[in-house]
């Protein structure tokens, strides 16, 4: 039973921010590029004042599934570098946390538009 | 419905509004929760699955994030990404599988420019903003809780 019911906050929480984005595509017409920006943004300060962390305790991967869980993990990086080698850790946390994500999406995007076919629009 | 050739431009943007109307926005909003809802779902599976062998909770979302991109990308190279999107909306673009998608999407279309300027320059045309504001806002992050630090 437990685990139904965390599955069930995982699914809300993941399910609210993304009605929240498609609430404002639908009522400000804002391009998904936008979109992605703005989640993001919204993650790292969310972290940073301390908001993200309990919706991550919550939701689980509900919470750090969308990009605003990128963001959220790149302000933990930052503020955890700072505290373990100070000033340098300004400028090597939060691409560090970031690392795995976009090294992934650079190579396996590579790869997959290496084997698929442009399809016309 | 007035249709015919002669429309002037406000008219047509009118009509153009009315037409776009009829996709509601309840049900627009149902199935971006719908949708986003699951794929998060899958990634909390794959990251207990991977706790349950004994991976760090740290080191098993590492690996959620990897495989949800890989997920991305390989469901974008198949044009299935895009048929998802059609009706999921931001319920396929928030989750990192969108990121994934952000990235691959326009490297295959770009593809026929070339593997340099064509794929390799226009990969990043929607994640390159995304990774610019998002880096940017981390190390302003960072320079104050540098300087919190410093002065107490």
């Amino acid at each position: 039973m437990d685990i139904l019911i965390e599955y069930l906050k995982v699914f809300i929480t993941g399910g609210i921010i993304c009605a929240i984005g498609q609430i404002l595509i639908d009522k400000t017409k804002i391009t998904p590029a936008r979109i992605l920006v703005v989640f993001l943004v919204m993650g790292v300060i969310l972290y940073s004042i301390g908001l993200y962390q309990p919706l991550i305790d919550f939701g689980g991967a509900g919470a750090t599934v969308p990009i605003s869980g990128f963001g959220s993990n790149l302000a933990k990086g930052v503020i955890k570098e700072v505290d373990e080698i100070g000033f340098l850790g300004i400028f090597t946390g939060g691409v560090k946390a970031a690392a795995a994500g976009i090294s992934s999406a650079i190579v396996f995007g590579f790869l997959a538009s290496l084997f698929a076919k442009p399809t016309i629009k | 419905m007035n249709t015919n050739i002669n429309m002037t431009n406000q008219e047509y943007s009118d009509y153009i509004d009315k037409k776009a109307k009829n996709s509601p926005i309840l049900k627009d909003v149902a199935l971006a929760f719908l949708v986003g809802g699951i794929i998060c779902m899958i990634g909390q599976l794959i990251t207990d699955l991977f706790m349950k062998f004994g991976v760090t909770k740290d080191d098993a979302g590492i690996i959620t994030s990897i495989i949800l991109i890989f997920l991305g990308a390989f469901l974008t190279s198949l044009n299935l990404y895009s048929k998802i999107g059609k009706f999921a909306g931001a319920g396929s673009i928030i989750p990192i599988t969108g990121f994934s998608n952000s990235v691959v999407a326009p490297a295959i279309e770009y593809k026929t420019e070339g593997y340099i300027l064509g794929l390799g320059a226009n990969m990043f045309k929607i994640a390159g903003p995304v990774l610019v504001y998002g880096i940017s806002s981390s190390v302003a992050v960072g320079l104050i809780y540098w300087l919190i630090k410093l002065f107490i």
